[in-house]
């Protein structure tokens, strides 16, 4: 029973407590880069230096802020994205008969044989100037000068939507898997068109399914370093990207544990959010 | 014997010719593969009917039921619903209601939105809708419920809004899946007489699929005996139970003794019966059509029997002797299995008029004895 909790406790809140400390201390030119905070004064006192001046140089610099809008906004999009593109999929799933399902959830599930850094290579082959696509539309003549589609948003949202996509479709074919068919048919006869059905039956009763979805692609997305700096070029400022300059280029770990810290309250609302839609699902009212 | 079940004297649209069907199946096929779950059939139910379609599972009753609503494709035939042919008429553009057997409420809407749904989809003025709901929701007695969601609600209460909400658009046809199925015995007897008289009070004319003969025998104003695809009978409950057609009729609807033999008489007006499983020969006082020498089963209900201590008057046609096996008793009858000499067993059933036990008990020898008229005489 006690083996969950130190679970977290090991890898969650000792690593937390970790990052919560050096964000409140100052930055120093030594190995660890930073200053503890606890220093002995003296024989017998012992000092504790709080420092803020890493969160209140968060807001002073618009780097930090214009990076954590634009994370937002491309996490927010990717789930968009990712859920036109992943409703139909899981739809189709479950209402596939048995048999072609588990092929079908196995096709979705498939990708994560691989490492994902090895997928995002594979894009990189495919978008390059020179790459599979280009060469592709060149030689059907369909264009006649390379497209640039590598370092640039577009490449990054496909690569965001593409490693996340499996996320989205998973716990909402789990919610649809459960729907009673039946419901599309009592509303086709009481008057309603299948797609009146859809959007009056279908989509209001996989509503946690949705939400459930989309906050697994969203939080993580929010964070996501390794896409956007191998995928989205120079210009994709994301909060992830940011935090890795401050800690590796900069060496400012004190700032950058802070940036970690902030985005850590940032998405605790949506995981809490999330929890409960968990909640409610495994509860099984709607 | 020939009156019909009801007690009561209904109009019989079905035996005059010039009534004019409200719900025509002609011909109507439906093949998954190789497999026909409906085989042919044709059907013609009048305005104001409740037709029991009966049979055990995978007969193909919910096939024909689910093409009726616009649900399945026949794959050859057609229906015609007061006069118009419903061939590519999707479910959501028919005259027609159905009743689901689980009957798929909206789990996301409460009662009343439930009831409203079909009549919003219409289009019609709000205050109508309001009116209609209310009215439907206090005729099926859950107007205290408007409020409450599906899950809230026990397994006699969403029968009842999924019975308002198949209704409350006025079908001119409603299509029941096992009304009842999911209700316990002492509802479905009760909600089986509220079925009749809101049916009575709409005039909606009711197809309803069964399993269940006594609740075909109970709703229906005439039963269609399905098997393998096919009606094999269709008729009012007393013609069904009386006059069953065939062995497996006879044998489906109630419980019946079975006699295998060959005609050894065959008249207009009555016929012998001899059947190695039985000692004496069964006189049939009305004639049947069959080919001479045929194999032919005298079909007689356990109820129909007579059983005595004493030998009955009159001849040996229609008595044997045999021995009580077994006994069980239900309380508003009993029934006894006696055995024949030649090892047959017959049932009889016997009201429990006395509240003093019968003299009649295991092992005892007693005779049975049966009317000439009782017998039905079936060829196939």
């Amino acid at each position: 029973m006690a083996l969950p909790y130190l679970w977290l406790l090991l890898f969650f809140v000792v690593p937390f407590i970790i990052v919560l400390k050096i964000s409140f201390s100052d930055m120093d030119l030594a190995i660890p880069p930073y200053k503890p905070l606890l220093e002995w004064v003296g024989q017998n006192s012992l000092a504790i230096k709080v420092n803020f001046e890493n969160y209140a140089f968060l807001f002073t610099d618009s780097l930090y802020l214009n990076a954590f809008a634009n994370s937002i906004k491309v996490a927010f999009l990717s789930t968009l994205l990712c859920l036109i593109i992943g409703y139909p999929m899981a739809y189709g799933i479950a209402r596939a008969r048995p048999a072609l399902r588990n092929i079908l959830l196995l096709l979705v599930i498939l990708p994560f044989w691989t490492s994902l850094l090895l997928r995002v290579y594979a894009w990189i082959g495919l978008l390059k100037a020179n790459g599979v696509i280009n060469n592709v539309l060149m030689s059907l003549g369909i264009i006649h000068e390379p497209l640039t589609m590598l370092y640039t948003p577009f490449a990054m949202y496909v690569g965001i939507v593409y490693s996340y996509l499996p996320f989205l479709i998973l716990p909402l074919y789990a919610n649809l898997e459960k729907m009673d068919w039946q419901l599309l048919e009592a509303a086709q006869d009481l008057g309603c068109r299948p797609w009146q059905a859809f959007f009056k039956i279908t989509l209001p009763l996989s509503r946690n399914g949705i939400l459930a979805g989309s906050m697994l692609v969203f939080i993580p997305a929010v964070g996501e370093f390794v896409i956007p700096a191998l995928l989205g070029g120079p210009n994709a400022l994301m909060i992830g990207r940011v935090l890795w300059d401050e800690f590796f280029s900069n060496r400012a770990w004190p700032v950058a544990s802070a940036v970690a810290i902030l985005l850590l309250i940032l998405l605790v609302p949506f995981m809490m959010w999330y929890q409960s839609v968990q909640a409610r699902e495994t509860a099984g009212a709607r | 014997m020939t009156a019909s079940s009801g007690g009561a004297v209904k109009a019989q649209p079905w035996n005059d010719l010039s009534a004019r069907p409200y719900v025509e199946i002609e011909r109507i096929t439906k093949s998954f593969g190789d497999f026909k779950a409906v085989d042919d059939v044709s059907l013609k139910v009048y305005k104001g009917e409740i037709f029991c379609l009966l049979g055990a599972s995978g007969c193909g009753k919910t096939t024909l039921l689910r093409m009726l609503g616009g649900f399945e494709t026949p794959t050859s035939g057609r229906v015609l619903i007061d006069g118009e042919d419903m061939s590519g008429v999707p479910p959501y553009e028919r005259p027609v209601n159905m009743m689901f057997q689980s009957y798929a409420l909206f789990p996301h809407m409460s009662v009343e939105q439930n009831v409203a749904f079909g009549l919003k989809q219409d289009r019609l003025p709000k205050h109508e809708i309001q009116e209609r709901v209310a009215t439907m929701l206090d005729l099926v007695k859950m107007s205290d419920y408007a409020k409450r969601k599906p899950h809230q609600l026990s397994g006699g209460q969403r029968q009842r809004v999924a019975l308002a909400r198949s209704l409350v658009k006025r079908p001119k046809l409603l299509l029941l899946d096992e009304p009842l199925g999911a209700l316990d015995k002492k509802l479905r007897e009760h909600t089986q007489f509220e079925l009749i008289s809101l049916q009575d009070k709409l005039g909606v004319t009711f197809i309803v699929v069964t399993h269940d003969q006594e609740e075909a025998m109970t709703l229906a104003s005439r039963i269609g005996v399905m098997n393998h695809g096919e009606i094999v009978q269709a008729g009012t409950p007393s013609e069904i139970y009386e006059f069953p057609s065939s062995r497996f009729v006879a044998d489906f609807v109630g419980s019946v003794n079975m006699f295998e033999g060959k005609l050894i008489e065959d008249e207009p007006d009555y016929v012998r019966i001899r059947s190695p499983e039985i000692d004496a020969p069964i006189y049939v006082s009305h004639g049947i059509s069959a080919p001479p020498g045929a194999v032919v089963w005298a079909a007689l209900r356990p109820e129909k029997i007579f059983m005595s201590v004493a030998a009955p008057e009159g001849g040996a046609d229609n008595v044997v002797r045999g021995t009580v096996q077994d006994i069980a008793y239900l309380g508003d009858l009993s029934i006894y299995l006696v055995k024949l000499p030649t090892g047959k067993v017959v049932r009889v059933t016997q009201p429990n008029t006395s509240r003093h036990a019968e003299a009649i008990g295991w092992d005892q020898q007693v005779y049975l004895s049966w009317d000439a008229s009782s017998p039905v005489v079936v060829t196939r």
